[in-house]
This record gives C-alpha cells, sequence and structure tokens, in this order.
C-alpha cells in the first residue's frame, strides 16, 4: 500500500534543479530513510510533504490525496514533524509543548492530560515528574524525546523526522534510535526519515531511499542495497565498511598471510639464500616473471645443490617440489581442514590463474580465529 | 551668518568637550572594572539611574553647583554619557574572545600590552558605537542648555518658539539636525570599518 | 531652606497639579506609542525588506534632539498639550518599534520551523510562539521609551504644555532653587521608578522556562 507518491516533482531555487524529477512511493507503515551527500535534495524532498516547502512541478499524493488541494494548515497537524534543532517552545512545559497539536486540534483538557501521560509513560519517563518542567531543564537526548512525542501526540498517520539525532552524542543517538523503531513498529505509523548517516539508516530503514543531485540513485531495502548496489556511486556512498563481508563463513583471502616470501625463478643461489636469511624464513615460493606458482624450495634442498654443483646456477633449475595450494576465494574452512589433515608446514594461496597472493599457516589461522572470537581486526 | 558658524561650533565644542572628558574616565573606569568585577554591577547601576534622570532636571540641578553657563552643560553631557562608554567598554573587553588572550599571553605579552595589542583594539567598534550614542545625546543636551545660560544653537530654537518665529527656530534646529545625523552615520562607518568580523570578510 | 515647609505648604497645588499633567502626558504618549509600535513592529517582521528602511527611517528621527523636535512642532500645532503629545508620541514609538522588531525577527529559527511544522497559523504563531519569546525584548523597548518620554515631557514645558518642568523653567527664571527641585527631584525620582517598576514587569512576564 501506498502512503506517499512523489510523481515527477521538482523544485527550482534560484534556478537549480534541487530536487529533479522525483518519482517515489513510501509504503504504509514502513520505515523509509531518505539518505544522501549534503544537497542531494533529501530534506527539502521531506518538506514538501507537509508543505513547508511547494513543489516546483509534479504533484504529492498521500492516501491518493493529492496535498497542494489541502489546507496546509490542517494537512500539517495531521502529521508528525521532528526537527534536528529539536525546538521545544522554551516558554512551555514539558507537556504543554506535548499538547501543542492537540490544543490547536481543541481536544478536551483531560484527553491531553491523559494523551501526554501515555506518552511519557511509553519512553520510561515518569509524566508526574516531567510535566511540569521545563525544557531548558532536559538533557538534549530527553529533549529529543520529547520532541518525538510532541510528534506523536494526535497519533499522525505520518511522522517526519529531519535528522532527529544528528546532533545527540553517539549513546544517546542509538538509544533514541532503538527507541523510535520500537514505537514506530508498535503504533505502526509511516515514518520518513532524513540522514547522511549510513549507520543510522540501515538500522532503522525498512526501505533506504539514496538520492543523488535531486534524484533516486536507488531505493531498496538495506540488505538489497548492500549487496547490490546499482552504481558505483551508491557503492562509495555506502563505504567500504558496509561492503558485504559475508559473514560466518570467511574466505581463505581473509585468513591467508600476505607476506608470502616469494622469489623469481631467474635469480641466483646466493639471492636466495641472502633473502632467507634476510626474512628468516626456511623456504621460498618460486613464481615466474606473473607472479605464477612454480613450486618451493627449501634451505635444505639449496645447501644440497650448494655442495652438489656449481652455485651459479637459476633457482628455478633446481628440483622444485609440488606444493599444497589453495584458491583464495575458497573458504576458511577448507584450508583449516587441509592443515589439520596433511599437516604441511603451510598451504600457498593462489587465485584461479595460480597468481600467489599468500599463505596460510597454522599462525595465520589461529590468528584468524583469534579475530572472529575477540573482535579483533588485527592483520593475519 | 558669522554668529550662527560660532554657535555651531561652540554647539560642537560643548558636546565633543564633555564626550571626551567621559570617553577618558568611562573607558578607563570600564577597563578597571572587567579587574575588580564585583564593583561593575554596582557602578554601571550607578549610571544606569544616572541616565535615568531627565535632561532638563539634571542640568537644573548641576546649576545650582556649577552655576548658569557651559560648565554644566559639559557635566551634565559627562554625566550621561558615563553609562555608555563604561557598560560598552566593561562588556565588550569582557566579550573578547578568550583563545586570542591566551594566544597573546602564549606570546608572552605583558598585561599592558595584552591590553593595548588585544584586548582595546578588539573592544573598540563596541566602545565606539558608546561614543556615538554619548555624542549624539550630547547635542541635544547641549540644545536645552541654553536654559541655564549655555551657548549654543539652542538659544535661536528658544528665542525662536518664545516669539513663534519659524524661520529663527530652523536657524537653530538645520545644523543641530545635520551635526547629529552626520554623526551618526560618519561614526556608524568608522564601527563597521574597524569591527574585526567585517574585515576579515 | 528653612523655610522648606512654608514653601512646599504655598506651592502644593501647583506641584500636584504638575505632577499630575507630567504624569498624564508621559503615560498617553507611551500607551498610544505602544498601540502603534507594537503592531507596526510585527508587521514589519513580515516585510523584512520594508523593515530595514523603515528603522532606518524611525532611527534617523531618533537622532534630532527633544527641543528642536519640539520647536519645528511648535509653528506647525501651535501651543499647548496637542502640540507636546503628538511630539512625545512620535518620540515613544522607536525603542517599542525597533525592540518588537528585533525581539521577533532574532527568534532562532528552529522555534519558527516547528510551529509551522506543527499546523500553526500565523495568528496562532505570534500568540503561542513569537510574542512570548519576544516579550521581554518588548518590554524593555516600552521601559526605555517610558524613560525617555518621562525625560522629555519635562521639556514639553517650553511648548506651554505644563508639567513638572513648568517648575524647573521657572525655578531657573526666578533663581529659584527650592522650586527648581519642587520639579526636577520627582521628574528624577518618577524616572527612576518607572524604570524599576517596568523592568520588574518584565521580569515577572518572562516565562518560567526562559528565566536561568
Amino acid at each position: 500500500m501506498v502512503k506517499i507518491k512523489f510523481q515527477n516533482v521538482r523544485k527550482v531555487y534560484n534556478g537549480t534543479d534541487v530536487v529533479d524529477n522525483l518519482n517515489l512511493e513510501v509504503a504504509t507503515g514502513k520505515f523509509t530513510v531518505l539518505i544522501g551527500p549534503s544537497g542531494c535534495g533529501k530534506t527539502t524532498t521531506l518538506k514538501m510533504v507537509n508543505r513547508l516547502v511547494d513543489p516546483s512541478a509534479g504533484e504529492i499524493f498521500i492516501e491518493g490525496k493529492n496535498i497542494s488541494d489541502l489546507n496546509p494548515v490542517d494537512l500539517r497537524r495531521r502529521i508528525g514533524y521532528v526537527i534536528q534543532q529539536i525546538g521545544l517552545f522554551p516558554n512551555m512545559t514539558i507537556a504543554q509543548n506535548i499538547e501543542v497539536v492537540p490544543r490547536l486540534l481543541h481536544w478536551p483538557k483531560q484527553k491531553r492530560l491523559d494523551r501526554t501521560a501515555e506518552l511519557l509513560s511509553m519512553v520510561g519517563m515518569d509524566p508526574q515528574q516531567f510535566m511540569n518542567r521545563y525544557p531548558s531543564e532536559l538533557s538534549g537526548g530527553q529533549q529529543q524525546r520529547i520532541g518525538v512525542l510532541r510528534a506523536l501526540a494526535v497519533e499522525p498517520p505520518i511522522l517526519l523526522m529531519d535528522e532527529p539525532f544528528g546532533a545527540l552524542d553517539p549513546i544517546t543517538r542509538e538509544s533514541l534510535q532503538d527507541e523510535i523503531k520500537k514505537l514506530q513498529m508498535k503504533l505502526g505509523v509511516t515514518v520518513l526519515f532524513v540522514t547522511h548517516d549510513m549507520d543510522e539508516a540501515i538500522k532503522l530503514a525498512d526501505m533506504i531511499v539514496l538520492m543523488r543531485e535531486g534524484q533516486v540513485e536507488q531505493a531498496a531495502s538495506p540488505e538489497k542495497l548492500l549487496s547490490d548496489p546499482v552504481s558505483d556511486f551508491v557503492q562509495e556512498f555506502i563505504g567500504k565498511k558496509h561492503l558485504p563481508t559475508n559473514y560466518d563463513v570467511e574466505s581463505v583471502w581473509e585468513i591467508m598471510n600476505p607476506n608470502a616470501v616469494t622469489i623469481a625463478k631467474t635469480k641466483g643461489i646466493n639471492e636466495s639464500i641472502a633473502l632467507m636469511n634476510k626474512r628468516n624464513v626456511d623456504s621460498l615460493i618460486i613464481v615466474d616473471e606473473n607472479r605464477k606458482l612454480e613450486g618451493i624450495v627449501s634451505v635444505e634442498e639449496i645447501r644440497a645443490a650448494g655442495r652438489q654443483e656449481s652455485r651459479i646456477r637459476r633457482i628455478g633449475d633446481l628440483g622444485i617440489r609440488q606444493v599444497p595450494t589453495i584458491n583464495i576465494h575458497s573458504q576458511a574452512r577448507d584450508a583449516f581442514d587441509l592443515i589439520v589433515n596433511e599437516n604441511p608446514r603451510f598451504i600457498v594461496a593462489v587465485d584461479d590463474e595460480d597468481i600467489v597472493y599468500g599463505i596460510v599457516t597454522k599462525t595465520s589461522l589461529v590468528k584468524a580465529l583469534a579475530g572472529v572470537v575477540w573482535g579483533d581486526e588485527t592483520d593475519v | 551668518m558669522d554668529e550662527l558658524i560660532s554657535k555651531t561650533l561652540s554647539h560642537l565644542f560643548i558636546s565633543l568637550g564633555g564626550v571626551s572628558i567621559s570617553a577618558v574616565v568611562g573607558i578607563t573606569l570600564g577597563v578597571l572594572l572587567t579587574r575588580i568585577s564585583f564593583l561593575s554591577a554596582f557602578v554601571i547601576g550607578f549610571s544606569e539611574i544616572l541616565q535615568t534622570v531627565p535632561s532638563l532636571a539634571m542640568l537644573a540641578i548641576l546649576m545650582m553647583f556649577f552655576g548658569l553657563g557651559n560648565p554644566t552643560a559639559m557635566m551634565a553631557i559627562f554625566l550621561y554619557s558615563l553609562l555608555p562608554v563604561v557598560r560598552n567598554t566593561y562588556t565588550a573587553m569582557r566579550g573578547v574572545d578568550s583563545s586570542l588572550l591566551e594566544a597573546g599571553k602564549g606570546m608572552g605579552m605583558s598585561r599592558w600590552q595584552l591590553l593595548f595589542l588585544v584586548e582595546i583594539p578588539n573592544a573598540f567598534p563596541v566602545i565606539l558605537s558608546g561614543i556615538r550614542v554619548s555624542l549624539i545625546t550630547a547635542y541635544g543636551i547641549v540644545t536645552i542648555a541654553v536654559l541655564v545660560g549655555g551657548g549654543g544653537l539652542g538659544g535661536y530654537i528658544y528665542r525662536g518658539t518664545q516669539t513663534v518665529n519659524i524661520g529663527m527656530i530652523l536657524k537653530g534646529a538645520i545644523p543641530i539636525c545635520l551635526m547629529a545625523v552626520g554623526t551618526d552615520f560618519l561614526l556608524n562607518k568608522v564601527e563597521k570599518k574597524t569591527s574585526i568580523e567585517k574585515r576579515g570578510k | 531652606m528653612s523655610d522648606l515647609p512654608i514653601f512646599l505648604q504655598r506651592n502644593w497645588g501647583t506641584f500636584v497639579n504638575a505632577l499630575g499633567t507630567h504624569l498624564k502626558l508621559s503615560f498617553s504618549a507611551v500607551a498610544i506609542g505602544i498601540c502603534i509600535a507594537v503592531p507596526t513592529g510585527i508587521l514589519l517582521t513580515r516585510f523584512p525588506k520594508a523593515a530595514k528602511k523603515v528603522l532606518a527611517g524611525v532611527g534617523v528621527l531618533q537622532t534630532v534632539p527633544s527641543m528642536v523636535m519640539f520647536g519645528l512642532a511648535m509653528p506647525l500645532l501651535g501651543i499647548g498639550i496637542r502640540t507636546a503629545l503628538v511630539v512625545l508620541i512620535i518620540y515613544s514609538i522607536l525603542p517599542i518599534l525597533r525592540n518588537t522588531y528585533t525581539g521577533i525577527s532574532e527568534i532562532p529559527e528552529k522555534y519558527i520551523i516547528a510551529a509551522r511544522g506543527m499546523g500553526m497559523n500565523g495568528f496562532q504563531m505570534l500568540m503561542r510562539v513569537e510574542l512570548p519569546l519576544a516579550g521581554s525584548v518588548i518590554i524593555s523597548g516600552i521601559q526605555l521609551s517610558a524613560v525617555y518620554i518621562i525625560s522629555w515631557t519635562t521639556i514639553a514645558a517650553l511648548v506651554g504644555a505644563g508639567g513638572l518642568g513648568d517648575l524647573i523653567y521657572t525655578g531657573i527664571m526666578t533663581y529659584n532653587y527650592s522650586m527648581i527641585l519642587l520639579g526636577a527631584a520627582p521628574a528624577s525620582i518618577l524616572a527612576v521608578l518607572t524604570s524599576l517598576l517596568i523592568g520588574w514587569l518584565a521580569r515577572i512576564a518572562t516565562p518560567r522556562g526562559l528565566r536561568m
């Protein structure tokens, strides 16, 4: 079901299109988040819903009614509105602030009182304690809780929130996010929420609308947006930390040690020995000019070769042993099984073309496991 | 014509004289108050009450001590100007960004250097606006001071009202208005020019 | 000065008369000034571009010394209370007008956005948000205006309006210090008390949530 529908909506300020041919449908009872870089038109889009801004062209429908046919003052009384700067009226008590819209709608006194008490209890604030206080006596987090309650006072079917938690400290923000999500699900209210914080959007949204230069770049559920971004812009905006890391099963790529000691097969024996001493290893991975795996050579084999034959021979000409390998895209579990079952000193991690990317050793496995257990992000 | 010019000049000089005394005393007092701030409420409160006294009443009372003539007018100007100058100096000095003071201290400025190189230059536009208000008030006081034997252009207006002579009234009124409007315009411009915020932009 | 009681007795009627005229003139001027300036100030907040010009114009008017204004008004309006009242009303307007305008236009935008977003119409916004929040600034404009007007009313004696200025003026002309004081002292006390009274009113008129 569609609650709010934008149809070819444009908004022009000083000759620039802030919102440019926007088409969007916001579903009833869902939590929809508008997100995008600053200047993308998300706040303007929000403000067009309660006609604080009127579109230059196009139509906006709420439950099928064109809002340009409605009286803006009546419209706003039926739509909750929460702003970043909170804007509780400092001359009014908490109760008076919550009762602003009920008063505008001429609710009787007892009904207003009951509703205010009910709302305060809903967010765990004792009505007796808070009703007669003034906003300046409350913390920022408490003030914005009241800001949300004030917007919900007459049970509006739609709640507009314009970066409501942007000015709060991270801990308060988290708890208000939890609360608004709970309230939204409990009341079934349709929320349209503006933010520039992707974490917040992912946490709260049923649908994320990513905007760019006044248009919708992608509108999708958080999972869909993360797993299937439609453009580089979306990918970039989502940012690295939200890229699918897939999750329960890690790949070899993530658990290998990328600092494998490799040497080109054309190098000499002396050079190989020097490299081994320098890096303090007892085997070298021999690769060709493209880092393609040739084999490995151990320090014993080099010494043996040195005793028998001329020392100027290339390392690649030594008897190269076959070596256990694993594809970097394989699951970490396979590498684990291989190491446990065959007990090699290490496994070489290669791609489909045998290019060497690293090695998996018992140590690198343990480190990767530690990272999973303790949430440590140290390099493996 | 000569008389008009000399009266205009004396009007201007009596006003400037009174305001100058008050600027010297007021700025000093304002700066001192920032160092002994517990006195500030008392001093500013007292000059607020002075400011409230109607100007004709003030002139008449002062006349009882200083006699007829310009000293009474200058004394009245001095007393009226005290509040705008002291208060503006005090609040402007206290309003100087503390990071500027720290920067000054950090560079090794002495207290006097801090005062003259950082605090006063930063507070200057606000102090000047106090002086502007004082000067415009002063023109009005000198006008009224004709009643206590002061010189200046008030004489034309007074005689004009007694004889219902509009020409005579205008002879006094026009130069006074020009002086007041001109002073307001000019000093406003200087204030804007010396204001640090504007300078940066 | 030793015959002060006799002096007071002899002039008591004149004094009461002058004080009454002074109060009537000042009070009417400020009251009418409020009735003109507050609505005009509110109106100006709706037309900020025009407001700049109007306020600048009224500001220039304010720099004109009071005696000059009385002098200019007299040939046009004649001698008497009417002239005095017109001039005093003109003077009383500016501080109130300016404070009403700045008081309302300096209300932080968030309150205006919140009020509009919640569906208040213009009148509701004015009564519930703008006037309460600008109230103390408007009242301090009235305070300033009242103090000025009490002062200028003393000068209104020049155009034959009477009041305490009359006593001062007569005292100066006749070198009668007692007469001067009989006008000057009450005028000063009146100004100081009025200022204190309005200041106190401003404080109790400030909503509790703003009194920190």
